[in-house]
């Protein structure tokens, strides 16, 4: 401290001094440099636990059965009984999350839409993007608590097309949020260069706007997918999880998530490593679909 | 074009042309717009449920709903109380901010500072996947692998001697040995918002004009001494709204809590006890609950508090991060 004030005041004559603080700033600095690395190291590190983990576990239940038959009660004591697998789960989550970015993404691409080319600095504008950014974050599971009041209770049951929606509503903001962000990228001279040979607005966003955009929103598509597809708490409130195979949307669906939940919680070494191979199954989808976005969006950029 | 050219009159070709033009373009904007309409309507209809929902219990206990500990869902002796819930909620994801903050800074100091060109995309798209990975796979993870490491290296090793320190020993002393606790599900959350925090700190830092950074250290600065002298201040409120942002994550995370946390609605003492949040509650409790029966409403009411918490850190991050948003 008094090295500080002195220095600050005059210039340092006392070589030795001034040698002795450079030797500290540059200790300072090495020692930040340590745990600058040490830090990104437990980020990692947490990612390999978490994927070698899944792997590891995930893999020891993993075979054909998984994929071509649905839940089954435990074997625990009785390894007669047959084998269980996620044919339900699977067939569920592919019909939830299929319907849910089927609502989700023409909903999302109006909205984003309308921020970049009509309300960019309306005061409507910026309650949407206000209100849409706070849905983005909000927590899921109030989604569930929503679409629950809004339709399980007057259709009287849980139902897939309520986990359908309640996985929609979580789809909108990721779409709004990347069309409003790649349209806004487009230069407006190519808007005007279309204008000027008399197309109207909407063709003009629709014909040539969204294909400049297209890597862009095909990106917050598949993001928003691989969110929903990992989704668990709001389909505990809507869809419910069921344990044999479903495709009626008026009834209980079972869900990839929601299968992990239940099974991982059961107690049964059985059914936790089937639990295991469908976290392996919902990570491996979600980051695969997460890689092909980046991929496909670095290829225009 | 071709009509004025062929000499056909040209007032009526405009005008239908116009006219088709502008249904078309009225009929889009009104789509635009009524989907903007819509965003807003689905917000507002949360608020206004989870509020109706709430209604009995608000009614029912009147403000000793906030306030009271007890939480009784068995029938006959129906009792709620959010304070327990409340509680939990905010001081675990407290805990992992302040877990999760410095190893933050530290990725951001890393990707922006010293990591070569080459490094930085692959390290920064490995943090952004741990942001990808579900939140089930992190309760479940946490569950099999995190619980019993806690209970085993963490609470058997440091709990014991922390929990002799005169004061705040009791902070760290339990009864409960189950690994299960206030502890493990901050740390999970804290390596949940882990990547949200790191993304915008990085994206902050590189914002900060290089000729700034430049004459810092032509001056003779360090590294660090330009982080701390510079880039920190320069980015200051941004920070802080990545680090609002991560908190809002935290406060409404409900799956992997579920898995690790315990779920005791009752006070803890310590932060190795179990306890719950609102969102557990919620995902514990409300697939069992009867419609319309008591127990359902508080489950509503405590959703309700979450909202309005998970609203105020939202805003306010997004009010302290809108300089990064127009830039």
């Amino acid at each position: 401290m008094s090295t500080t004030s002195h220095t600050a005041s005059r210039p340092v004559t006392d070589l030795a001094a001034m040698r002795a603080r450079g030797a500290r700033r540059g200790r300072t600095d090495r020692i930040i440099t340590a745990l600058s690395l040490l830090a990104t190291a437990i980020g990692l590190f947490f990612l390999a636990s978490i994927l070698l983990t899944l792997f590891w576990r995930g893999l020891a239940a993993m075979d054909l059965t998984i994929f071509t038959t649905e839940f089954r009660p435990t074997r625990y004591g009785d390894e007669s009984l047959p084998k269980g697998g996620l044919l339900h789960a699977i067939v569920g989550s592919l019909i939830q999350v299929a319907i849910g970015t089927g609502i989700g993404t023409p909903i999302g691409l109006l909205v984003g839409t309308y921020l970049a080319e009509y309300a960019q600095r309306t005061a409507l504008g910026n309650a949407v993007r206000f209100v849409s950014d706070i849905l983005l974050s909000a927590p899921s599971i109030l989604i569930g608590l929503f679409i629950y009041q809004l339709v399980v209770l007057p259709m009287g049951a849980f139902s897939g097309l309520a986990g359908a929606l309640a996985l929609a509503i979580i789809v909108i903001p990721v779409v709004v949020r990347t069309t409003e962000d790649m349209l806004s990228l487009i230069p407006n001279t190519l808007r005007e260069a279309v204008i000027g040979l008399g197309a109207p607005k909407w063709k003009m966003i629709t014909l040539v706007g969204y294909r400049a955009a297209l890597s862009g929103i095909v990106t917050g598509v598949l993001l928003a997918i691989a969110r929903i597809a990992g989704e668990t708490a709001p389909l505990l409130l809507t869809s419910f999880g069921n344990s044999v195979t479903s495709t009626d949307l008026t009834r209980a669906m079972a869900s990839l998530p929601i299968a992990i939940y239940q099974q991982a919680n059961s107690g049964f070494p059985d059914l936790i490593e089937i639990a295991w191979s469908a976290a392996l199954l919902v990570t491996l989808g979600v980051l695969a679909i997460n890689i092909i976005a980046r991929v496909a969006l670095r290829k225009k950029h | 074009m071709s009509d004025i050219a062929l000499g056909a009159p040209a007032a009526p070709a405009t005008g239908r042309r116009k006219t088709a033009g502008s249904f078309g373009d009225r009929l889009f904007a009104g789509l635009c717009l009524s989907a903007g309409i819509l965003v807003l309507l689905t917000l507002g209809g949360i608020i206004v449920t989870l509020f109706i929902g709430g209604l009995p219990a608000f009614r029912h206990f009147g403000l000793d709903f906030l306030i009271s500990t007890r939480w009784d869902p068995v029938e006959g002796r129906e009792e709620f109380g959010a304070f327990v819930s409340v509680f939990g909620t905010v001081i675990t994801s407290v805990l992992a901010i302040i877990f999760a903050v410095p190893v933050a800074f530290g990725i951001a100091y890393f990707l922006t500072e010293l990591a070569p060109q080459w490094l930085r995309r692959p390290v920064g798209i490995a943090i952004e996947l741990l942001a990808a990975i579900p939140s089930i796979i992190y309760g479940m993870w946490g569950l099999f692998v995190l619980v019993p490491f806690v209970q085993m290296n963490i609470q058997l090793t440091f709990g014991e001697a922390l929990g002799a320190i005169p004061l705040v020993g009791f902070l760290f002393a339990s009864n409960s040995f189950a690994g299960t606790s206030i502890f493990t599900a901050s740390l999970v959350l804290a390596i949940m918002i882990l990547p949200f925090i790191a993304a915008t700190m990085r994206d902050v830092f590189e914002q900060v004009p290089p000729v700034y950074k430049e004459s810092a250290y032509g001056l003779g600065a360090t590294r660090w001494e330009v982080v701390r002298g510079v880039v920190v201040p320069y980015t200051r409120i941004s920070v802080v709204g990545g680090i609002m942002l991560g908190l809002g994550r935290a406060l409404g995370e409900t799956m992997a809590v579920t898995f690790v946390i315990g779920n005791a609605n009752r006070m803890p003492t310590s932060i190795f006890d179990p306890s719950t949040t609102i969102a557990s509650v919620i995902a514990m409790e409300f697939p069992e609950s009867l419609a319309g029966s008591l127990q359902q409403s508080a489950l509503f009411a405590i959703g309700f508090l979450l909202f309005v918490i998970s609203f105020v850190v939202l805003a306010t991050s997004r009010w302290l991060l809108r300089s990064r948003l127009k830039g």
